[in-house]
């Protein structure tokens, strides 16, 4: 068995295991760094730029950096939660999210981080972008107004022999998640859910079960998101 | 020289709207009119959104009934993924929408009433209106304040235990119900300390019908020619002619209380109710097609549920039915004002509904959902607190909605709210070169008797007061009130 690595996030003593990266590290030690890209087990994409911390003066996001013995890491300070905080913001002015009528409200990730940092008003202004929703799929609706472009579909759902059912196109501000509609035609339900499930937002909707789960029930309801990391230790 | 008076906004209703009152020389009135001046475009923002998601969209147009939009487009949303229509969901899932809807006609009649109508009542048509208003009831009938807020909150309490939330919930989905009631809810509902329990909830609501009885007996000769003209009436009825809000078959009267329309499934309305559109208002103008625009029109709402349906299904309610329906030697009653008088018979009957449902076992265990064949279209009717709601829509094949017609409470009412304005304003207006603020307010009471709802009409935010000008041949302003 390898040896833990010793580090500190926020003086706090932390240990990791090796290879492990920063966000990880920091939740099995009960420090919560948010993030809206980050997936265990999933390739880090380092996408959404929310798990910056500041290691050595630098700015680096938590899920791509690999914990090193001795790390003093930076990552409750009003600065960084403000950047975080500004990065929410933008995501929400950069598309239409109206969540009042939004089926993933009380377990979208994007908003629970928006009440965690008591966002009120975006100091930026709407752009609100037109956007057409991909309803094709038998199984899947897609809901291109509030995709945050994180990767984690492209990254994590994929067919039997490895192929790429989720993909980007178009390039730079237009870039847009799209679905492969021959191999989404033949997914499973449970690959369909589990598509649904993995994106952190309302734009990957299982079809015809909206709102079936009950307000009260649902998973942010009742626990900020990251109180869970927080419980740990 | 003829004369106009523009009253804009109405106050203690919901939304914008104004009213314009054109005089002849003589200050006869020669025309008035009862304008929508919102937009809200909800038909055609719903289109291209999930299917599913339209019960929980669409109910945003309001704030005060969002129970009933959530319902009837639930209700059609039902047809369309084969659940059928109101006998075909579970026990649970109809019995939990049930519950939710009685909670809401429940809070809105009594917010329509002691909020927004008691001072009128309490303090008369044209006292001060500086007590005229809310916290003047508050002031000077304590008690009765307090009744009608606890009132409202207990309804409010049974949507969040029905909807997930008091105001904008999610709890009707496609094919029936999200949750069930839990024994700690039922137990609250039924026995919780006073006030909030059903039977204390009975009692308040027996004891505001005798508040208006008394006010009527006091008051008759108003009460009984106070916009009071012949109108049809329709309204959803039970298969068996029982009064029943959440579902039923379509019915329609004659001002003499003859059947005009027969008993006929909502899902084809279109063959039944039509809709003029006219250049002055965002509202359009239902009627009774087999009618014609001039003849079909209709009353809906508390009044004419109780001139449609044969009895009432509670105990309590139906003895005040039948002193309702004495009252007019059993034919329609066509008394504007009696409205509150309906509307509070029918708060009576949510109240005894509510109790017999909260001591249904189904709420509490069963299957939420059901559902069949999928459709194409779908239509949900609902008797929303103010009157009948129409919830109409298309989907393709990728789930998309491609067409919404709603036709709303208020929608269906706008022939006679315009008509009990153009009475009131004739009988108290014409001959009078000086405008009052009493007669500025009878013809907010007249509105106020059947709607203070106007935004969900026209698919508005923000107050909603009330003006008066006067204007004249000319069209030129010579006078205003505003308040």
């Amino acid at each position: 068995m390898s040896e833990k690595i010793k580090f500190t996030i926020d003086g706090k003593e932390c240990y990791a295991e090796p290879g492990q990266n920063v966000l990880d590290a920091a939740a099995d030690n009960g420090v919560y760094i948010p993030s809206l890209c980050h997936v265990r087990g999933l390739i880090p994409a380092g996408s959404c730029r929310i798990c910056n911390v500041k290691i050595a003066g630098r700015n680096m996001t938590a899920c791509t950096t690999p914990v090193e013995e001795g790390m003093e890491i930076e990552n409750d300070t009003a600065e960084l939660q403000d950047m975080r905080k500004a990065i929410v913001e933008m995501l929400f002015v950069e598309g239409n999210h109206f969540c009042p009528a939004c089926e993933k409200s009380g377990n979208c990730e994007l908003q629970a981080l928006a009440y965690r940092f008591q966002m009120m008003v975006p100091r930026f202004p709407y752009e609100f972008p037109l956007r057409k929703p991909d309803s094709t799929a038998p199984k899947l609706w897609i809901e291109r107004n509030r995709c945050i472009k994180c990767k984690r579909c492209v990254r994590s759902i994929k067919t039997a022999d490895g192929k790429n059912i989720f993909a980007f196109r178009k390039r730079g501000h237009e870039v847009e998640i799209q679905i492969d509609h021959e191999l989404a035609a033949q997914m499973t339900d449970e690959e369909a859910k589990k598509a649904a499930d993995i994106c952190p937002v309302g734009s990957i909707l299982y079809k015809e079960k909206g709102f079936s789960e009950p307000i009260g029930t649902r998973k942010f309801d009742k626990n900020a998101i990251g109180s869970d990391i927080e419980k740990v230790v | 020289m003829t004369k106009k008076i523009t009253i804009e906004p109405v106050t203690r209703v919901e939304g914008h709207g104004k009213v314009t009152i054109h005089l002849d020389e003589n200050n006869n009135v020669v025309q008035s009119r009862l304008h929508i001046v919102e937009f809200r475009g909800f038909e055609r923002f719903v289109q291209g959104r999930p299917y599913w998601e339209a019960p929980v969209l669409v109910q945003r147009l309001c704030g005060i009934c969002p129970v009933s939009h959530h319902l009837a487009a639930a209700k059609a949303m039902d047809v369309i993924v084969g659940a059928g229509t109101g006998e075909g969901l579970t026990p649970t899932g109809d019995k939990m929408r049930r519950l939710m809807h009685y909670g809401q006609m429940f809070q809105s009649h009594a917010l329509h009433f002691f909020h927004l109508c008691s001072p009128d009542i309490l303090f008369g048509i044209d006292a001060d209106p500086a007590i005229r208003n809310v916290i003047g009831v508050i002031q000077e009938f304590k008690d009765l304040a307090v009744q009608g807020v606890m009132m409202r909150k207990y309804g409010q309490e049974i949507i969040k235990a029905t909807a997930g939330k008091k105001i904008h919930g999610t709890g009707a989905i496609p094919g029936g119900i999200n949750k069930h009631l839990s024994q700690e809810e039922k137990d609250g509902f039924l026995n919780g300390a006073d006030p909030l329990n059903i039977d204390k909830m009975i009692e308040w609501s027996k004891a505001s019908i005798d508040l208006f009885r008394d006010y009527h007996a006091k008051n008759k000769e108003l009460v009984d020619s106070f916009a009071a003209f012949p109108s049809n009436h329709l309204s959803l009825v039970r298969k068996d002619g029982a009064l029943d809000l959440y579902h039923g078959v379509l019915r329609a009267v004659d001002a003499e209380g003859k059947k005009i329309l027969h008993d006929v499934d909502y899902q084809d309305y279109l063959k039944y109710i039509g809709e003029e559109v006219r250049n002055w208002s965002y509202m359009k103008f239902p009627y009774l097609l087999e009618f014609g625009e001039q003849e079909g029109w209709y009353r809906v709402g508390p009044l004419a549920r109780l001139n449609t349906c044969d009895f009432i299904p509670s105990p309590l309610a139906q003895k005040e039915f039948e002193e309702f329906k004495a009252y007019t030697n059993g034919k329609p009653n066509n008394m504007s004002l009696h409205y509150h008088w309906a509307r509070l018979i029918e708060l009576l009957h949510s109240a005894e509904m509510m109790k017999e449902l909260l001591n249904d076992p189904d709420l509490m265990e069963g299957e939420l959902t059901t559902k069949g064949k999928k459709q194409n279209e779908g239509v949900g009717l609902i008797e929303a607190p103010r009157g009948t709601l129409f919830h109409h829509y298309k989907i393709n094949e990728k789930d998309e909605i491609t067409m919404a017609n709603l036709i709303v409470s208020t929608t269906n009412n706008n022939d006679p709210m315009n008509l009990a304005v153009k009475s009131v304003a004739e009988n108290m207006i014409s001959g009078e070169s000086k405008i009052t603020e009493g007669m500025l307010n009878a013809v907010e009471v007249a509105i106020r008797a059947y709607d203070p709802c106007l935004s969900c009409a026209t698919h508005a935010l923000g107050q909603m007061p009330l003006e008066i000008s006067l204007f004249d041949k000319s069209n030129q302003l010579i006078d205003r009130k505003r308040n």
